[in-house]
């Protein structure tokens, strides 16, 4: 069990007021909040050692070094790497993505390659491999869907086959909140010696993570829906793999000689960080996965589950809407997409925003997978470590108020 | 404290009725230009047809999917430019423009205008004020090859 309340006093914005009433913040699958310590560490890295990494040799960059590389460890041991340099640090798990695309990608999927995706995919994790596909001729293809509309793994492993050079899955669903059954599929993909590759944006902030165990070969994740700041994401890699891949960016750092015809790469992780990191962030996400680690990932896990499930039951309720994807406890996080059979998922978000409660309508960058529902848009409610069972009654009230508004 | 009543302004009564009851929606079999916008942050999208004949916009169909703003927003502006010449046309198209920017218009633009007029509540809302140009910039697409 977590403590709530306790854990709501470390998030300093969970105290502001929207249009008048208390933040109701159930818009964590898009970014999280920060808690103070990680705001803190940002601080104090300005305040206090403000200096570059890994080229000097003075007391500031000492420092600065130390702790950036103390954040890759953290982040290492939060999700149970092997090696603190199959941590690269991106922007974001957009720029991973795009990174294993043009530095593995180009060099390896060949003239009649098949990639395969899951319809669930965030934008991110379609459109690298789409360009990719196009520019050298390969076939994107989709994963079967069962009648129930989940990923039909059976089905999969008849149309995998030895031309499947790569398979790119999210682990969890950020429309849906569904989680894929990714052991089972990353086990087929090895029996046909296919790259495996995990969107984790999802899954690492809200759930244990054990990359050894999930043995993907690429994974990857935002910082800034951890509870870390905007600007920092995560590529692991398996060593081996990321050691025959040319880099994906040129430029300081990530060279071990330069002459003036030719250059040598430096050795992983630094091969693939060109230039000046991003430092403040990158240490803010270490302190961010010392903070989740704190509090326990078991425990938010089970604290989502449950306020997921409170969510669709309370939804349900209402007559009108209707919860997209599967409803099953078992299979959902804490993300909860819905639809009201005449008004608008925008129409809802502003009259809702009227009451402090923040929620996502749109596409959530999954415009395929939302419009497979008939839909141009839904309204999504996702919870993090923070929320509470009364916020989500809060939201069915403004929900009901939103129906008597539009009656 | 922001109370229900403070969204009376953005959803005026003919705004949802126009919502509920979109004017002009009917496939058009006849037409001379035909043009689809969306806006890809939210999916909202504006099939907009028009038939133009002598430089004149002799019928209008103004079809789509998305939010009470961007729908009823594309059923008034149908009505708006319903037998327009094209210069008139362009002249509410800016007309429109500079009544969200809360530029002041005087009388005779704001009479041609007529009721698309109603959807100024959403100067509030600026996050709402693309769902309410989304059909305008369906004409604009048109209307520049003019
Ligand atoms: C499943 C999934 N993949 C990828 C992304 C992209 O993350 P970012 O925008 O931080 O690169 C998101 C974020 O919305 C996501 O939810």
């Amino acid at each position: 069990m977590i403590n709530t309340e306790k854990i709501r006093k470390d998030f300093p914005i969970l105290g502001e007021k929207v249009n008048g009433n208390d933040l109701v913040y159930l818009d964590n699958a898009a970014t999280s909040h920060k808690p103070k310590e990680v705001i803190n560490s940002l601080v104090e890295y300005y305040e206090k050692y403000n200096s570059n990494v890994h080229r000097g040799v003075h007391a500031l960059s000492i420092k600065a070094t130390d702790e950036f590389e103390k954040a890759r460890i953290s982040v290492q041991k939060f999700i149970n790497a092997k090696n603190s340099n199959e941590i690269i640090f991106t922007r974001n798990a957009s720029e991973s993505l795009n990174l294993i695309a043009y530095s593995w990608g180009k060099e390896n999927i060949k003239l009649g390659d098949e990639i395969f995706i899951t319809p669930f995919e965030h934008h991110s994790n379609i459109v690298p491999w789409q360009m990719l596909c196009k520019e050298n001729e390969a076939i994107l293809r989709y994963f079967p869907i069962d009648n129930n509309g989940d990923i039909d793994v059976d089905k999969f492993s008849k149309e995998i086959s030895n031309k499947t050079k790569m398979v790119s899955i999210t682990h969890m669903s950020n429309v849906l909140g569904t989680v894929l059954p990714i052991d089972k599929i990353i086990e087929l993909a090895k029996k046909y010696n296919a790259v495996t590759v995990v969107d984790a944006c999802q899954s690492v902030p809200h759930m244990p993570v054990d990359v050894q165990k999930i043995d993907s070969d690429f994974l990857c994740f935002s910082g800034h829906k951890m509870l870390g700041p905007t600007g920092i994401g995560v590529l692991h890699g398996k060593e081996d793999i990321l050691n025959n891949m040319s880099p994906f960016l040129y430029g300081g750092d990530m060279i071990s000689s330069v002459t003036y015809e030719d250059s040598k790469w430096n050795d992983l992780p630094y091969k693939f960080e060109a230039g000046t990191p991003n430092i403040a962030d990158s240490i803010g996400l270490g302190t961010a996965c010392e903070y989740l680690t704190k509090v326990g990932m078991d425990n938010i896990w089970k604290h989502e589950m449950e306020l997921g499930q409170y969510a669709v039951e309370e939804i349900s309720k209402l007559e009108n809407f209707k919860i997209l994807g599967n409803k099953s406890k078992e299979l959902r996080g804490g993300v909860v997409s819905f639809i009201h059979d005449s008004i608008h998922p925008h129409d809802i978000g502003s009259l809702l925003d009227g009451f402090g409660i923040a929620i996502r309508t749109g596409h959530h960058c999954a415009m395929p997978l939302v419009r497979s529902y008939g839909v141009v848009a839904a309204s999504r409610a996702s919870f993090y470590l923070y929320n509470k069972k009364d916020e989500i009654d809060k939201l069915v009230e403004g929900l009901k108020k939103v129906e008597e508004y539009f009656k | 404290m922001r109370e229900l009543s403070d969204f009376d302004e953005m959803y005026q009564e003919v705004i949802i009725d126009h919502y509920k009851n979109p004017r002009n929606k009917a496939k058009l079999t006849n037409f001379t230009e035909e043009t689809l916008s969306h806006n890809p942050f939210c999916g909202d999208e504006i099939e907009l047809q028009l038939l133009i004949e002598d430089g004149v916009i002799s019928n209008v169909s103004v079809d789509g999917r998305g939010c009470a703003i961007s729908q009823s927003s594309g059923s008034l502006l149908s009505e708006t430019i319903l037998g327009k010449t094209i210069d008139q046309a362009k002249i509410d198209n800016n007309s429109m423009r500079s009544l969200l920017k809360d530029e002041d218009l005087d009388d005779k633009h704001l009479d041609s205008l007529a009721d698309s007029t109603m959807i100024e509540g959403v100067k509030k809302f600026p996050v709402r004020i693309k769902c309410a140009l989304l059909s305008w910039s369906a004409l604009s697409d048109i209307l520049n090859n003019y």
